[in-house]
């Protein structure tokens, strides 16, 4: 399947992308679009205005694909906290390493193009996510 | 002051934006929100931001919130008619974050109690710092006398005993 995102991308969209490959669909093909009308038929927009899979009652895209595609792993959730407090920063949740990890993403966008980030972060977001779910299994601060 | 002018790049994000006044909550949302990023008002329903990658994306999605709640919003990259216009718009900005950072540097020099309390303060206002940053594209010279208030409040925590100046006579 194909799927569309603005172009330079960030916190919010690099995790869509990486949840999208990971959990909806393993063969995605990403697209990078400067306006929505620039969309194809054919592909699933994300992370845009107007569009289902975006900011929707205060959620940021990654928790409204989370819900859209009713994806109820709790390690899932925990990551979009952070993801919500990267990307949007309004104490909706208290996940410190938001602000972090928005930093990382802004830097890397600043000397990566769309597809290099998306391979940058894969591995970024399967490691937050291994250390989210041992957090989750020991029920604390994992070793 | 040419300098203004590379700070901006000349270029502001503009959103202007109507929602319904009932029900009251979303529209204390927006509110909130655009008080939140710092926004210059430059009239009713009319607020701008200096353009970047950041600030229209954020602006972006304010607009999506302001139409879903059965309001309208457009989305504007506008140039000031002229300098003097920016001038003002940027001043008024400044002025802004000026008098939060001077409710901080207030705080910091009031926080007194045991070590305890003045911890709690530190961690307060370091938080507010970094909102206050966050939301601030012109830094006014009160940012760093902020920073230095709760630097010294941090110090002063981590001595107990060195809430107050030492006196001529303790150093004597």
């Amino acid at each position: 399947m194909r799927w569309a995102t603005r172009a330079g991308v960030h916190i919010d969209r690099a995790a869509c992308a990486w949840l999208i490959r990971r959990h909806i669909d393993p063969d995605a093909e990403f697209l990078f679009v400067d306006d929505r009308t620039a969309v194809p038929g054919d592909a699933t927009a994300f992370d845009m205005r107007g569009v289902e899979l975006g900011h929707h009652r205060g959620d940021c895209s990654f928790e409204t694909i989370l819900r859209r595609y009713e994806l109820h792993d709790p390690v899932l959730w925990k990551i979009a906290e952070i993801v919500h407090e990267a990307d949007l920063a309004d104490e909706r949740y208290d996940a410190p390493e938001g602000p972090g990890l928005d930093v990382i993403l802004r830097g890397l966008s600043m000397i990566r193009d769309d597809e290099e980030v998306l391979a940058l972060t894969g591995p970024l977001f399967d490691g937050l996510y291994e250390y989210q779910r041992r957090a989750v299994l020991l029920n604390r601060t994992p070793g | 002051m040419a300098v203004e002018r590379v700070e901006t790049g000349g270029r502001w994000v503009l959103l202007s934006y109507r929602i319904p006044r009932e029900p009251s909550q979303p529209r204390i949302a927006v509110w909130r929100k655009l008080e939140r990023l710092g926004v210059a008002r430059l009239g009713d329903g009319l607020i701008a931001l200096p353009a970047d990658e950041r600030t229209r994306e954020q602006l972006d999605w304010v607009a999506e919130e302001v139409v879903e709640h059965g309001g309208a919003a457009t989305l504007w990259i506008a140039e000031p008619g002229s300098v003097e216009q920016e001038r003002a718009v940027v001043a008024a900005m400044r002025a802004a974050r000026a008098a939060e950072y001077r409710a901080v540097i207030g705080e910091a020099r009031a926080a007194a109690g045991d070590e305890a309390e003045r911890v709690r303060a530190v961690r307060r206002l370091r938080g507010e710092l970094r909102r206050i940053a966050d939301r601030d594209y012109f830094p006014p010279a009160e940012r760093d006398s902020a920073r230095l208030a709760v630097q010294d409040l941090a110090a002063q925590a981590g001595r107990p005993e060195a809430g107050r100046p030492v006196t001529e006579k303790e150093r004597a």
